[in-house]
């Protein structure tokens, strides 16, 4: 029985996508079978981040209606074999799904699949209630920053309201040299703030605008974010990996820095 | 608090943390700025019947204090700073 898993964040522009994509391809790289399904409805944005885009045929309001059998509209991921994306639909709006219709798909995804993750719109209306409907479990995206935060802990709140207990953070963005100065709040900061359990901290790395612009996840590259995005899939696996150093910076200065 | 803690300038991190506990106070009690305007100008309302109050100087928000005991960490509290210009000694 697999595990449905939703991204959220309420703030827009904080890494959900980026975070769906390198979470679902992490995971399959561990060898489970995942399905993400991008549940924006109207604002469709998986598909180029997982650099699938043109194989879209059918989406995720034809499988609810029924114009297609459901493993038609899964797209097979380039390259792993276990990796399946549900794209949204791009002409209809957020109301031509329901929250009983999309428990309904989860929970048969469920039966055949380790993971179902799914990547919430930003909000609180109709697309955040469908997106949490089916969810077991849930993974808050922010950034350092007032705005990201007090919107995190908004939807926490909504999380708790709607049965699905202990939300996990991922602080996304964090600049060490920032951190350091005193003008960016470290992760520490944002989990003393929202009382939550932290599963993922992963630094601002230009490698992620990379990365999308070839619409390739990085997790698991030997760049920072790619490391924090793979330690993120281990520990959504349930093992226990240490918080990465994120002020490791290569070089031999900061071999003298250390001294 | 070091004295040279006096003359060093809050992070603006620090800044960031503090102004977060305070809106997320307000936000979890789900208290709106409308009731926050009733139960400000209520305060102000029984007041005036005892003092002439400087309308330009109150303060009155919600925060968070330690607990006496310092155990169970932080509460929400209503702080209120109303400067006073006269009291009336008229009252009967």
């Amino acid at each position: 029985m697999g595990e449905v898993i939703v991204i959220t964040s309420g703030k827009g522009g904080v890494g959900k996508t980026t975070t769906t994509a390198n979470l679902g391809t992490g995971l399959a790289k561990l060898g489970k079978k995942v399905v993400l399904i991008d549940t924006d409805i109207g604002l469709r944005n998986l598909d180029v981040v997982m650099g699938l885009e043109n194989r879209i045929v059918y989406n995720l309001v034809d499988v609810i209606e029924g114009n297609c059998k459901r493993n038609q509209a899964l797209i097979k991921d380039k390259k792993y074999e276990t990796l399946f994306l549900l794209p949204a639909a791009q002409t209809k709006d957020k109301t031509s799904v329901t929250p009983e219709q999309m428990k309904k798909l989860t929970d048969e995804l469920k039966e055949e699949f380790d993971y179902i993750i799914l990547d919430c719109p930003a909000g609180i209306e109709q697309g955040f209630k469908n997106a949490i409907a089916g969810a077991d479990r849930a993974l808050v995206v922010t950034t350092p920053e007032v705005s990201a935060v007090r919107d995190a802990d908004r939807i926490i709140g909504l999380l708790e309201a709607n049965e699905i207990k202990k939300p996990q953070l991922i602080v996304n963005r964090l600049r060490p040299d920032m951190i350091k100065r005193g003008d960016m709040m470290s992760a520490e900061d944002v989990v003393d703030i929202l009382a939550v359990e932290l599963i993922g901290q992963v630094p601002d790395d230009e490698n992620i605008v990379v990365a999308t612009n070839n619409g390739e996840p990085l997790v698991g590259d030997n760049s920072l974010a790619g490391q924090a995005y793979m330690n993120i899939c281990r520990r959504v696996t349930g093992e226990n990996v240490p918080f990465l150093d994120l002020d490791a910076k290569k070089g031999i200065f900061s071999w003298f820095k250390k001294k | 608090m070091k004295i040279t803690d006096i003359f060093k300038k809050k992070s603006s991190s620090d800044v960031a943390k503090d102004r977060l506990k305070l809106v997320l106070v307000s936000d979890r009690a789900s208290c709106s700025p409308e009731l926050m305007q009733r139960i400000r100008s209520d305060i102000i309302e029984v007041l005036s019947k005892y003092a002439e109050i400087d309308m330009d100087g109150i303060d009155i928000n919600f925060t968070q204090m330690d607990t006496e005991d310092n155990a169970t960490g932080t509460v929400p509290a209503l702080y209120a700073n109303i400067p006073i210009k006269n009291m009336n000694h008229n009252v009967k």
